[in-house]
């Protein structure tokens, strides 16, 4: 039991730390810019598979640091000549756009490297095991994307709480038009904020690539899971996503561990009242919860775990 | 001389129209291209055309050439079904499929109700992989031809072998949550009881079909269940990430599996280091095969750069050129009149029988397992230095099981 509850918590946190890494920059472009970015996943993929080019051009370390810089790149030159000039039509445009730009990045990607995945390895470097624990090994690899994370998630607060940079980016996200009222440049924070988020989501892509898979359907897989996150977070909160990411990692992961069904809990009678979903084991339902966390915080705290803003 | 070369070279253009333009069969190839069952879906449409290649250069079907119409269904019923109609609207009679038991079904039901509406128009179903018992059973059709041996026959092979394994004592269940993956559980539980009623069965997980990218919460439980063995029918990426996970966990066990020669899943098994006790149930084995499939099995690895997997689908489309040339028609109910009850042989040598109560082949299986070559043995896996080993024979007659088919004949 307790071998379990360790690894799914290690798991957990991991997939956490992942989801937080794309959350922090969809939830600072959303609240900031009011673009519920669409493509937000698509900047995670597009990561992965500069990573992999990189990596097996000139290797893994150079594509650590080039490809989250290429991505971010990207993220700007879209803000700055695509979103820009949809901004003025409003946000339904914008929304629009993202969500367009999202299918036309997997189309690309399908185009350049194929449907298949690719075989995006991890460094000959990391390619051993961290530790033992009750007679099961855990992957250094692992252990560093939990360090990558953890390292990002602190460089994001001390340019938040420290910079002011970050102080402008912190007005901008509860009072976006008192910034422009006192003659900031907005767009131009605009576009670095656009940039930095695609950034920090093609670092989850390059550190993610190759223990997860590198296919054109990575970025269709969590998508929807990104907006659970910022939504039960709370908009404009950093502190809400981060707690979200990992409390959605952690529900998940430990979710496949539990057998126990509706029927184990509260007996076969009322349970079956459900149908079939009354005994249906928690582990099997576990892709759902999520999702049904989403619908509860809607119902019961609009604003999100830690937001004050109406979603 | 610029002239000339302009003249031969228009002239092979309209040559090369010309032979664009002759009549066709075409062969709708529908499965998934995309997403999480891309990997298999390309490689059974590597195999048609190789396959479509060989027939072409002895002549076609009648003096035509096959055509293979690569369909994308991403592994979905309703998209399968679209994907159909188009590949009837482009002048295919002839569709074939095998990734994803649902999908099959869909698509037995669809050209069912085609043909009762389009008579003079049938269209034939050749199913190369969905290996689901209800096919050939409550939702049997004469439309339908399966090559695959069915769950049931594969679950008996591998319980009958579990017979002698008396190290297997603990045993865990992990299957996609769809059709096939239900039945398989139900299939292995009933067998399993009644073969091995000693074992204890430790767990029994249904996942999402082709979703989940990081077994590693799966394999957790695994581990701490205490399992010695896994048995396990997932496909596609979904073994090899399995897979994968448990050799990341140093999870020592000892694997059955449906499907564990697919893309990815040798090199998973390399990394696991379970030299011998990873194990698959399929229809042929390269290192025992007859000459003429090993001939085969290298011309198609060094054009290819991957292995035979679906040794079945050359049955498939080696039969159905003979039913044509003994039909000497291409109307897809006289090809259907001589599918029933075909003997043939079979590409790893021996023979195979089409039966016609349910329309299943029966065929000599092999279960086998995974390890270092061993002398004499050619054939590795993707590069790894290992290769399969056979481990059981089962005689074509002994893979018998009845039917509860009751065919509708036109």
């Amino acid at each position: 039991m307790l071998e379990i509850i360790t690894f799914s918590t290690l798991n957990g946190v991991l997939y956490g730390m992942l989801l937080f890494m794309m959350a922090s920059g969809l939830t600072l472009i959303f609240s900031m810019m009011g673009v519920l970015n669409f493509a937000h996943a698509s900047f995670y993929m597009i990561g992965a598979y500069f990573g992999f080019e990189i990596s097996r051009r000139i290797g893994f370390w150079p594509g650590f640091v080039i490809a989250p810089l290429l991505v971010g790149a990207v993220g700007a030159l879209i803000e700055r000549y695509g979103l820009r000039r949809v901004h003025r039509f409003g946000h339904v445009a914008e929304l629009l756009f993202t969500f367009g730009l999202a299918f036309v990045i997997e189309e690309l990607v399908n185009m350049i490297w194929g449907k298949l995945p690719v075989d995006y390895r991890v460094p000959p470097l990391l390619d051993f095991v961290a530790f033992r624990l009750f007679d099961t090994t855990y992957p250094a690899y692992r252990m560093f994307m939990l360090v990558t994370a953890i390292a990002m998630f602190a460089f994001l607060m001390i340019v938040l709480k420290r910079t002011r940079v970050g102080l402008i980016i912190q007005a901008a996200l509860t009072h976006p038009n008192m910034v422009a009222m006192l003659g900031h440049d907005v767009p131009t924070i605009f576009m670095l904020t656009f940039g930095v988020g695609a950034a920090l989501a093609g670092l989850a892509g390059v550190i993610a690539g190759p223990a997860l898979v590198t296919q054109p359907s990575m970025a269709g897989l969590l998508g929807p899971i990104l907006f659970v996150v910022i939504v039960v977070g709370g908009l404009g909160s950093l502190g809400g996503a981060f707690v979200a990411s990992l409390l959605i990692g952690l529900i998940q992961t430990f979710a496949v561990a539990i057998n126990v069904s509706l029927a184990d809990i509260v007996g076969k009678g009322p349970a079956s009242l459900l149908g079939e979903l009354g005994s249906v084991p928690l582990a099997q339902i576990a892709p759902l919860l999520p999702y049904l966390l989403l619908v509860l915080v809607l119902i019961f705290k609009p604003t999100g775990l830690f937001g004050n803003r109406e979603t | 001389m610029r002239r000339i070369l302009f003249g031969a070279s228009v002239l092979a253009m309209l040559l090369a129209g010309g032979a664009q333009a002759q009549e066709t069969v075409k062969i709708g190839y529908i499965d998934p291209l995309s997403g999480g069952g891309a990997s298999v879906g390309e490689g059974g449409l590597k195999t048609y055309q190789w396959i479509a290649d060989e027939i072409n250069a002895q002549g076609g079907l009648l003096g035509k050439k096959i055509e293979i119409l690569p369909l994308d269904d991403k592994t979905n019923p309703q998209e399968a079904v679209v994907q159909a109609q188009k590949a009837i609207d482009a002048g295919a009679r002839f569709i074939t499929q095998g990734n994803g038991s649902s999908v099959a079904a869909a698509l037995s039901d669809f050209v069912t109700k085609y043909n009762d509406r389009n008579p003079g128009k049938e269209v034939l179903f050749f199913n190369y992989a969905a290996v689901d018992d209800s096919l050939t059973n409550e939702k049997c059709s004469y439309w339908h031809f399966r090559w695959d041996a069915n769950s049931g026959i594969k679950m008996a092979a591998i319980t009958n072998y579990l017979k002698s394994q008396p190290s297997v004592k603990k045993v865990y269940l992990i299957n996609q949550d769809y059709s096939f993956g239900q039945g398989l559980r139900v299939l292995a539980r009933d067998m399993l009881k009644q073969k091995r009623p000693d074992v204890e069965i430790v767990g029994d997980e249904l996942h999402p079909l082709l979703k989940i990218t990081d077994f590693a919460p799966y394999v957790a439980k695994i581990k701490a269940s205490g399992a010695d063995s896994v048995i396990t029918g997932n496909w596609g990426q979904d073994i090899a990430l399995l897979l994968k996970a448990a050799a990341d966990a140093g999870l020592q066990a000892n694997w059955y599996t449906y499907y564990a020669g697919g893309a990815g899943g040798p090199t998973a098994i390399k990394q696991t280091g379970l030299d011998g006790r990873v194990h698959d149930i399929a229809e042929g084995d390269p290192n025992t095969a007859a000459p003429a499939a090993q001939k085969t099995e290298e011309e198609f690895r060094k054009k290819l750069g991957i292995s035979i997997w679906y040794p079945r689908a050359f049955n498939e489309m080696r039969m159905f050129a003979k039913a044509v040339k003994e039909a000497n028609s291409l109307d897809p109910k006289a090809v259907a009149a001589k599918l029933e009850g075909m003997t043939a042989d079979v590409f790893d040598g021996g023979q195979g029988t089409m039966r016609k109560d349910d329309h299943q082949f029966f065929q000599d299986m092999y279960l086998r397992s995974f390890g270092a070559l061993k002398p004499g043995q050619k054939f590795d896996e993707e590069g790894t230095g290992w290769g399969w080993t056979v481990k059981a024979k089962i005689a074509s007659a002994d893979t018998n099981v009845a039917t509860t088919c009751k065919m509708e004949r036109p």
